[in-house]
């Protein structure tokens, strides 16, 4: 491969450009090399390409940079001495007029961004007000039955919400008892009182964490897949073909998320609620607790109020999720990046609805003397 | 590459999805410049056959050779090492049916992406390469438009010029008129044919689309979903007079009649 190269000659008040080499993509010169290197008398270049070797279309690059400046500075340039495919780039990257975006608002400073921040969030929260509006009324269309909404939806979210979730929330609520253990022992032993730790992990678990951990967990499990399938669904339009079905999104798709994940909250909250003592129960032992003395402890600490206080909290916090999740995925943009943002976002908002809503229900319990 | 020889030779081609077959014994010539039609019905393996051809699915039997693409002649792709297969790669531009642009980026971006990947150009002299293949397919002007803010026409246009980037030997098109109305679909192949004819690119395009094939087709080959297998391969113009099989002429005519008809 020869080196691309030009030169510019001058013949009878025109200039002749000389290219000879290889012209090929990475290997050629800039264009504004051959704007630079026009002589300043020159009024007409002509194109001379008997030296030019392979060339591919950076060689079209270079020579329409160079026909810019040449129509800026009021000089002619003649191509019909290259060859016919060179000539054949040239007019078709020429023969459409660049599109004219119009022009940008210009930026009105920090009153206008103020403006735009409150106008955005005032807007989200119209959205979240008119989709919670939308789902009370689908939810009351389904108790009278004229819900379009499938069983068998409801059935099928159950399973992926529920049984599929066990051993994750076993996990985290195993641990999550065994914390509250070894942080209520480093503190009892000093006064002696090792038997309280029931008492610690049966009151945080069965009033606090069973619901919240349980909350979190399915936030980024099953918020953030209701939020992935619905924004997937809008991108392939399926939702439009719902709606042009005469279906309401939030009678078929909405409804079936939401009563799945509200049956299957307070269960999974009892469960995560006895999994938890029992990994407080195993950090007992180590601390000559018996198991019997833990029980009985556990049995004496915990009445029928405290445990509905929490299953409360758990149903509530799964009309969170739900609702963060479902509207994040129906409000969701078209395109995969869209769809990833929409899962993100569920997820984030749920976190918050959660530790919002579980600041107030213990503001709220203690009030009333719960 | 010697004279003579086929630039792409596919030589007792079988293809499907694992245990099933869907096309069978097929060998066809393709050769430089040409503008080379894969044709059939519905659901007759044309697209099985192009993903078998750009790398995507390997052949159950049987090769696709290419030649003059990389520093070896006759290279089959799925037998290669890695730096042929980055040579032939290199030289092959592929546009999918729906454009298959990144839609978190935008059109200039979709097209700089191979630029970024293969050559060590300058952010300037980049900026002028994606502004001029932009141009090239007439998007000038729409550089920081994101592919959910243009039309399913621009999107085949933008995805031809993310294809022309590195401006290929060859340019694979998967059914590039679907979904376009029959003017778009006109002023497309007629950019299609201007483009590949002044970058000296060879042309295969999947497609059904007669008028398409009749009026832009040098070369082609005719699949059978019936007999899972090719039936004839040529000119598709005189593959409509005179092909053997009565199927291919069929085929061929019914559009034919049916345009002569609309006008």
């Amino acid at each position: 491969m020869t080196h691309a190269d030009f030169q510019f000659k001058n013949q009878n008040n025109r200039c002749e450009l000389h290219l000879c080499g290889d012209w090929q993509l990475g290997e050629v010169p800039a264009g504004e090399a051959l704007c630079e290197a026009v002589p300043a008398d020159c009024k007409a270049i002509a194109l001379v390409t008997e030296q030019l070797g392979r060339w591919d279309s950076s060689l079209a690059i270079a020579l329409l940079q160079l026909a810019r400046w040449a129509d800026a500075h009021q000089i002619s340039i003649d191509t019909s001495g290259a060859p016919q495919g060179l000539q054949q780039l040239l007019n078709l990257a020429t023969s459409i007029p660049a599109y004219k975006t119009s022009e940008a608002a210009a930026s009105g400073g920090f009153m206008v961004a103020l403006h735009d921040v409150v106008n955005n969030q005032w807007q989200s929260l119209r959205d979240t007000l008119i989709f919670t509006g939308d789902t009370c009324v689908a939810l009351g269309q389904w108790l009278r039955g004229k819900a379009k909404t499938r069983s068998s939806d409801i059935a099928f979210f159950i399973d992926q919400a529920g049984p599929k979730a066990l051993a994750i929330v076993a996990l985290i609520s195993l641990l999550v008892g065994m914390i509250l253990a070894y942080l209520g022992s480093v503190q009892l032993r000093q006064l002696g009182a090792q038997v309280y730790v029931a008492d610690l992990v049966a009151l945080g678990m069965v009033r606090e964490m069973g619901a919240l951990m349980t909350a979190v967990i399915m936030a980024g499990r099953t918020g953030a897949a209701y939020a992935a399938q619905l924004g997937t669904m809008h991108v392939n339009d399926e939702i439009d073909a719902l709606r042009v079905m005469g279906i309401s999104a939030v009678e078929f798709l909405v409804l079936p998320r939401f009563l799945a994940l509200v049956f299957i909250m307070p269960l999974l909250c009892i469960y995560s609620d006895l999994i938890g003592i029992a990994g407080g129960a195993i950090v007992a032992s180590s601390m000559d607790v018996s198991l019997q003395q833990y029980i009985l402890q556990t049995r004496d600490a915990v009445d029928w109020l405290d445990i509905t206080s929490g299953l409360i909290k758990s149903i509530f916090f799964g009309v969170l999720i739900a609702m963060a999740g479902c509207q994040a995925g129906l409000n969701c943009g078209r395109d995969s990046n869209a769809v990833g943002m929409a899962a993100t976002n569920a997820v984030v908002k749920a976190i918050v609805y959660l530790v919002v809503a579980d600041a107030a229900f213990n503001i709220l319990y203690d009030k009333v003397g719960i | 590459m010697m004279a003579g020889e086929p630039f792409i030779a596919v030589r007792d081609l079988t293809i499907g999805y694992g245990n099933r077959t869907v096309q069978k014994n097929l060998t066809f010539d393709i050769h430089r410049k040409d503008i080379f039609f894969i044709i059939g019905g519905s659901g007759c393996g044309k697209t099985t056959l192009l993903k078998s051809m750009i790398g995507l699915l390997e052949p159950q039997k049987g090769e696709v050779l290419y030649s003059g693409l990389s520093e070896r002649d006759s290279v089959n792709f799925y037998r290669s090492d890695e730096k042929i297969q980055a040579q032939l790669l290199n030289n092959w531009g592929i546009t999918f049916q729906t454009g298959a642009l990144f839609s978190s980026m935008t059109l200039a971006e979709n097209v700089a992406l191979p630029l970024q990947l293969y050559t060590d150009l300058s952010e300037k002299q980049m900026a002028e390469a994606v502004a001029y293949k932009l141009a090239l397919v007439g998007l000038a002007g729409f550089e920081d438009f994101y592919p959910s803010e243009i039309s399913g026409g621009m999107h085949k246009r933008a995805g031809l010029a993310r294809a022309i980037a590195l401006d290929p030997q060859v340019l694979f098109f998967d059914e590039p008129s679907a979904g376009l109305d029959p003017i778009s679909s006109l002023r497309l192949d007629q950019l299609i044919v201007q483009v590949c004819q002044a970058l000296g690119s060879t042309v295969i395009i999947v497609s059904h689309e007669l008028p398409s094939i009749l009026s832009i087709g040098t070369n082609s080959v005719f699949l059978d979903a019936q007999t899972n297998t090719m039936l004839d391969t040529g000119d598709p113009k005189k593959l409509l007079e005179h092909s053997q099989e009565d199927k291919v002429r069929q085929f061929l005519n019914r559009t034919e009649s049916r345009v002569e008809e609309s006008l």
